[in-house]
């Protein structure tokens, strides 16, 4: 007989294909895919002949592998969560407690779902931002690996925070409380404008959360060797980048599994009940 | 009727409290396996917790429960496959399609399959089983609120349960819907041996479906049996109606036969239209939940008394 995890994980990454395939061929997720690389295109096409300061760089060259890093965490963060706290409140959730290993293959399908979308994401960024920016250095071996191992690092580190947010927050009205404080570390992570150019107290803070070290190893990845001297430290810190991290992703897989049983426990058709009535109070 | 006597639900002494407050006292009761169990009740009886609490997805307070042989709260994932859980839906899975969804979550089900039990239900054959075929490749959220539900029951016995539990299966249903729904438990208690478990609001559903009727009021169960046995046991009075020379007569009786009998000597062969109603299930619920809810009435008068008695 074949072993229930298996079939559970199977079942999981089907899952994930199925409302992949669902992401790209509707028109309204079709426009949320492709509405944000689109403004960050347009947003490279107007840096592309800035300078930034004295440094030889063009801002645009910067700013892509920057978005392409907050990307990770955008996708990770509050694409994981927003998908928790949605699918919670319309019942998918209980639907996968009621079947056997269901929330297994549930959690999976939502990885799988959420890094394909991501994946997805950088190349709709990169390819036409490789070609309205000069000065990328995309082409070897090397920068596709660190750039992988980035996108790897970068998802473990925070699909399990996006998990446990997504958990804990009381309805999908609720999100602006999460998404707010990303945007906010977004300002004073160096993505679009350098963090030495913050105070030392600001530097520090942003440092203590991935999407500046996500900013950073892309960075490394795309851009030449010569591009190390706007950094801090003067050093693309790969050791550091991995350090912090992987702190976030022990930090995020040793809370995950019991906020999420935590959450799985509580399902029941009286609590989805409940928030469909107060859902429909909102509505009327 | 396949009803044997082995014992699928076991309920003994449940109790659940929020707070300080009881939702349900005492509450036993079995189901044998092949049997329709129908749960009636007034909004707030305690159902719907009840079947959470057999579904696995509540606590209980205290009490004894065993499900498919297995205490519901600690249930592994092979006894979550012998159940069948019909939810309320709203909108979930709504951009799924109707074949592409049943099929996904019987493939959960695969590895438990058993000699007599092959799991899960073809996809193609349960959507025709539920009456989608023409809706098989249908976005979810384009279905009729009717339809739906009926996607909801198919999804309820994918995996071919040996208890299906039932939430307000037919609320927003046309009578022909609730008819072929009918249809379809019926046949699944029938053909497969399933026990299944229901709340309803809805009394005639509940005489046309139920082996056994328990109806809940105030967190206890007050009634226990079939719908004839229900309705005989609470002595209700029954209704005669007959005609003399034209003029029509209505009289209430508790004993009707001997009321009959007695027109029947006063009046002989000028009797016509004679008709005897026993008091039909609704009247028996009535009654019942009436009696229930005054007799709380006077367990709480009683116990304020004895708070006033103490200050």
């Amino acid at each position: 007989m074949a072993n229930p995890t298996m079939v559970a994980a199977r079942a999981g990454w089907t899952r994930g294909v199925i409302e992949l395939r669902q992401t790209f061929t509707n028109g309204q997720d079709l426009f949320g895919q492709l509405f944000w690389p689109a403004a960050m295109l347009v947003t490279m096409y107007f840096m592309r002949d800035a300078e930034l300061g004295s440094s030889g760089l063009m801002l645009g060259t910067v700013v892509l592998p920057s978005i392409l890093g907050m990307n990770v965490a955008f996708n990770g963060l509050l694409g994981m969560s927003q998908l928790l706290a949605v699918e919670r409140e319309d019942g998918t959730l209980l639907r996968a407690k009621a079947t056997p290993n269901g929330m297994l293959g549930y959690l999976i399908g939502k990885i799988v779902t959420v890094s394909g979308g991501l994946i997805a994401g950088l190349l709709i960024v990169l390819l036409p931002g490789s070609l309205i920016v000069d000065g990328l250095d995309a082409g070897s071996p090397a920068s596709w690996a660190i750039l992988l191992a980035v996108v790897v690092l970068g998802l473990v580190a925070t699909l399990p925070i996006g998990a446990i947010l997504g958990a804990v927050v009381a309805s999908p009205r609720s999100l602006g409380l999460i998404t707010l404080p990303i945007v906010g570390l977004v300002a004073i992570s160096g993505i679009f404008y350098p963090i030495t150019g913050m105070p030392d107290w600001l530097q520090w803070v942003g440092q203590v959360f991935p999407i500046y070290w996500l900013g950073l190893g892309m960075r490394s990845a795309l851009l030449p060797d010569g591009a190390v001297v706007v950094e801090l430290g003067q050093s693309w810190r790969h050791l550091e980048t991995f350090g912090v991290l992987g702190a976030w992703a022990v930090l995020g897989l040793l809370l995950a599994p019991a906020v999420l049983r935590r959450m799985a426990r509580r399902e029941s058709g009286s609590s989805v009940a409940e928030r469909r009535e107060k859902a429909m109070q909102r509505v009327g | 009727m396949v009803s044997n006597d082995t014992v699928v639900v076991d309920v003994d002494g449940l109790r659940m409290r929020y707070g300080t407050h009881d939702v349900l006292h005492e509450v036993n009761f079995q189901a044998r396996q092949g049997e329709v169990l129908v749960l009636l009740g007034p909004n707030g009886a305690g159902k719907t917790t009840t079947i959470e609490i057999l579904e696995g997805f509540r606590m209980r307070s205290a009490g004894r429960v065993e499900v498919l042989g297995a205490d519901p709260a600690t249930g592994d994932e092979r006894w979550r496959a012998r159940l069948g859980v019909v939810l309320q839906s709203w909108r979930d899975h709504g951009k799924w399609r109707v074949r592409e969804l049943l099929a996904h979550l019987g493939s959960y089900y695969s590895c438990y399959s058993t000699e007599g039990i092959q799991r899960p239900w073809d996809a193609d054959e349960l959507v025709g089983l539920v009456g989608l075929t023409p809706h098989a490749d249908k976005k979810i959220k384009t279905l009729s609120g009717g339809q739906r539900r009926r996607l909801d029951v198919a999804i309820g016995i994918v995996g071919r349960p040996e208890l299906l539990v039932l939430d307000e299966p037919t609320a927003g249903f046309d009578p022909q819907a609730r008819r072929e729904f009918h249809d379809l438990l019926h046949r699944l208690a029938d053909d497969h041996a399933t026990t299944i478990l229901l709340t309803t609001h809805d009394l005639d559903e509940a005489e046309k479906l139920a082996d056994r009727i328990i109806i809940l009021a105030g967190g206890r169960i007050i009634a226990d049996g079939s719908a004839d046995e229900l309705s005989r046991r609470i002595a209700g009075e029954s209704e005669v109606r007959w005609s003399v020379a034209g003029q029509h007569f209505v009289h209430l009786t508790a004993e009707s036969t001997r009321f009959v009998h007695e027109l029947f000597t006063e009046h002989g062969a000028a009797i016509a239209d004679l008709e005897v109603r026993r008091a039909s299930l609704e009247d028996t619920y009535m009654t019942l939940v009436r009696q229930a809810e005054s007799g709380q009435d006077e367990a709480a008068q009683a116990a304020a008394r004895k708070l006033e008695a103490v200050a």
